[in-house]
């Protein structure tokens, strides 16, 4: 994971940004307590996409959690990311199933392809790729989630195809 | 909420079900829905609005009709089920009700995938629309609570459900009446009860399965294990990736609690229980009972050395139940049926049914439940319906990363806990993936141990190092660069992570090579000596007749 997420280049968030109220509810939610951190981290990333050094502060300061413990949550669970990803996300199954289908097949076409590695986006920011531990869609091995719509039984041209209209190419 | 008021709702349920001439039940888990079941649900039920058949036709969603290859799937009177149907297929199903069934979608509930089951968990999967508590009622539902918080005291539902001999269904199998017991032996006034729900396994869907199609199960179960531990709190660890069964789950908790189910002095008795929900964040080491707390807590989810056991010092230091989905979704019928009913089910030591998430190269793949016993050819071969596409069968993987890789010869053993413990794999929670001779078993065990080197989460030596160390070893095999020294040395670190690591994904992370190199050898072999990959999964650059 990146050691320095994105700090200067994004402007700061405005704090009346609408977004925030999602965060200061799930805060509230559990009395600003700080065994809510990781409801909290899970509300930034559901409003904001992700999380940056802005939102981890603020959820420090909300919950009275020093800076440091809710960088290490942030970076320890696999669900949360420190980077904005893409207009458009893909994300392969790897769990046994899928691998035993061929999904190591499907990155690696997609990777070449866009010349992204697993977990990264495109340089123009149209596309990322993400590699999921296990959907729960084995009945339908290999499985990708293109933004959120499961597809089942997938080759790499197959996938190769959509990711091509998304990105025109 | 009182008991006439109960069977008030079942009755007046009852009634408007025998009200419609017609059911068509349509599956809207997660594996259908991605086939675009609710597309298909919507035409059905625009189609029977346009023929004005709405008050003798209902259409509905369901829960997981188990044969999610075929799907999207739907059921007609619970007679007829359809498989792959389209949107465009609406009009053809509506014009079929009550006559003879449209052939092209038919799809035989005669055949061994179905009528080789015995369903406990999942009898109301695809028979109850999982949004609407009182279809869970319709069933029975909530009545063994009833029964427990009027009629049994803790001890005898303890009693009970150690009489079943119900064990663990996450993967250990320790037996549950013994854990419950040990909770309701502590004098702590505050205790809690976490049901997992934290399905990280890669290749296993059951507890989503489970908690998609009947989630008030589950619910029940939980209510009934804090009654009988003595706990009022309850919480629900569960994957942030099931989206789909948090919104039921949630759903599902706000209905019981508005019906006084769940809340303060649930069927006028002096017994309060809530349960809240939390969101796992992708971290398969969860799964492990103290790391499951530490994440519930708010803190990264490292596992510390036990005992203490949770039993006694678990959530906030209080005495703590942890049960898996599965284990919660088989204590009301336990409690209905009583523990002998519940006995008489399976093997000797391994009791009930077991529900099992069917994926890899087989034909039926799906969510299946059989006794307790099945031999694993019935599995394969009756349910599974064999191997695609004149595929030969080589293995079954079980039990995920701490599991191992069963080859042909044990395909007529039966499957309990001790049967598959003694061929070096394990019950786990479930997922039972299969292989033909496409699947190099190197590159299994490699894929295996990828996924326990970045899953481990640091915290002790043996399985942060040694997982990384095994796996450098298993890409010099797959490379065809390794030698016989590098096996020998393979074979040691595993004996060693086994042995030393903190908690059981260290402990059991060198099952799949143990397995496969037990059963495998000569794929081992063919890699380092020949330099071959026999099944042709592994690219081996080197010259050809190999180096020695």
């Amino acid at each position: 994971m990146d050691p320095k997420p994105a700090v200067s280049s994004a402007p700061p968030k405005q704090p009346e940004d609408r977004r925030w109220r999602m965060v200061d509810r799930a805060m509230r939610l559990y009395g600003f307590q700080p065994h809510a951190l990781i409801e909290t981290l899970h509300a930034v990333q559901e409003s904001f996409g992700y999380l940056d050094m802005d939102a981890l502060k603020y959820v420090a300061n909300g919950l009275k959690v020093p800076l440091s413990q809710v960088y290490g949550v942030a970076t320890f669970y696999h669900f949360f990311s420190l980077k904005p990803a893409g207009e458009h996300t893909c994300v392969v199954c790897m769990g046994t199933a899928c691998y035993i289908g061929g999904a190591a097949d499907i990155i690696k076409g997609v990777s070449e392809k866009y010349a992204i590695a697993p977990g990264e986006t495109t340089r123009d920011g149209k596309l990322s790729l993400v590699v999921a531990r296990c959907i729960g869609s084995c009945g339908l091995a290999p499985a990708v989630v293109f933004d959120n719509e499961v597809d089942g039984k997938s080759t790499q041209k197959s996938v190769l195809e959509k990711l091509g209209r998304w990105t025109n190419s | 909420m009182t008991l006439e008021e109960l069977q008030e709702i079942a009755q007046t349920e009852l009634e408007k079900q025998l009200g419609f001439k017609h059911q068509i039940n349509v599956c809207v888990a997660a594996g259908c829905l991605s086939c675009q079941s609710d597309v298909v649900k919507d035409a059905i039920q625009q189609e029977v609005v346009r023929r004005g058949l709405e008050s003798t036709t209902r259409v509905k969603g369901v829960g997981c009709l188990g044969l999610c290859t075929a799907g999207p799937l739907l059921t007609v009177d619970d007679k007829t089920l359809y498989q792959g149907v389209t949107a465009a297929d609406a009009s053809d199903i509506v014009e079929a009700l009550g006559g003879r069934s449209v052939q092209r979608l038919d799809c035989s509930i005669q055949m061994p995938f179905f009528s080789r089951q015995h369903k406990i968990v999942l009898e109301n999967c695809g028979k109850i629309d999982p949004e609407r508590i009182e279809e869970y009622i319709a069933t029975g539902g909530y009545l063994a609570l009833y029964k427990a918080l009027t009629k049994i005291t803790p001890p005898e539902v303890i009693d009970q459900i150690s009489k079943s001999g119900l064990r663990g269904r996450g993967g250990a199998g320790f037996p549950t009446g013994l854990k419950w017991s040990m909770v309701s032996k502590s004098l702590n006034s505050t205790k809690y009860v976490i049901c997992n729900a934290d399905e990280g396994d890669p290749g296993a869907f059951m507890d989503r399965s489970v908690l998609e199609s009947d989630p008030h199960r589950v619910i029940e179960g939980m209510a009934l294990a804090a009654y009988a531990v003595g706990a009022n709190h309850g919480f629900i660890y569960v994957r942030a990736e099931y989206p789909l069964a948090v919104k039921r789950l949630k759903i599902a908790i706000s209905q019981a609690e508005k019906m006084g189910l769940l809340g303060y002095n649930i069927f006028n008795t002096t017994f309060s229980f809530d349960i809240k929900i939390r969101l796992g964040a992708g971290a398969f080491v969860c799964g492990e009972e103290t790391a499951l707390i530490a994440s519930i807590e708010g803190r990264r989810g490292t596992p510390r050395p036990r005992p203490p056991f949770p039993a006694e010092f678990g959530l906030w230091g209080y005495p703590t139940l942890i049960n898996n989905v599965e284990t919660l979704a088989n204590v009301a019928p336990i409690i209905a049926k009583g523990g002998e009913w519940f006995a008489g089910i399976g093997t000797e030591k391994s009791k009930g049914t077991k529900v099992f998430a069917l994926a890899g190269r087989v034909k039926n793949t799906g969510l299946i439940e059989v006794p307790m016993g099945t031999l694993l050819r019935d599995i394969v071969f009756d349910i599974g319906g064999g191997i695609p596409d004149g595929g030969k069968f080589k293995a079954v993987q079980t039990g995920g990363p701490s599991g191992g890789c069963i080859p042909e010869q044990f395909l007529d053993m039966p499957v309990d806990y001790e049967s598959l413990a003694k061929v070096g794999s394990i019950m786990g929670s479930g997922g039972m993936i299969i292989m033909d001779q496409t699947s190099c078993m190197v590159d299994v065990a490699k894929f295996f141990m990828e996924f326990c080197m970045s899953e481990s989460c640091g915290k002790c030596v043996p399985c942060r190092v040694g997982t990384a160390q095994m796996h450098d070893i298993l890409c010099k095999i797959t490379d065809g660069n390794a030698s016989q020294s590098d096996v020998a040395m393979l074979e040691d670190l595993c004996d060693l992570v086994r042995n030393t690591s903190l908690c059981g994904l260290g402990q059991t992370s060198p099952n799949p090579i143990l397995s496969t190199m037990r059963y495998f050898k000569d794929e081992y072999m063919a890699h380092v000596v020949d330099k071959t990959c026999p099944s042709g999964t592994c690219k081996i650059h080197s010259p050809v007749g190999g180096v020695k």
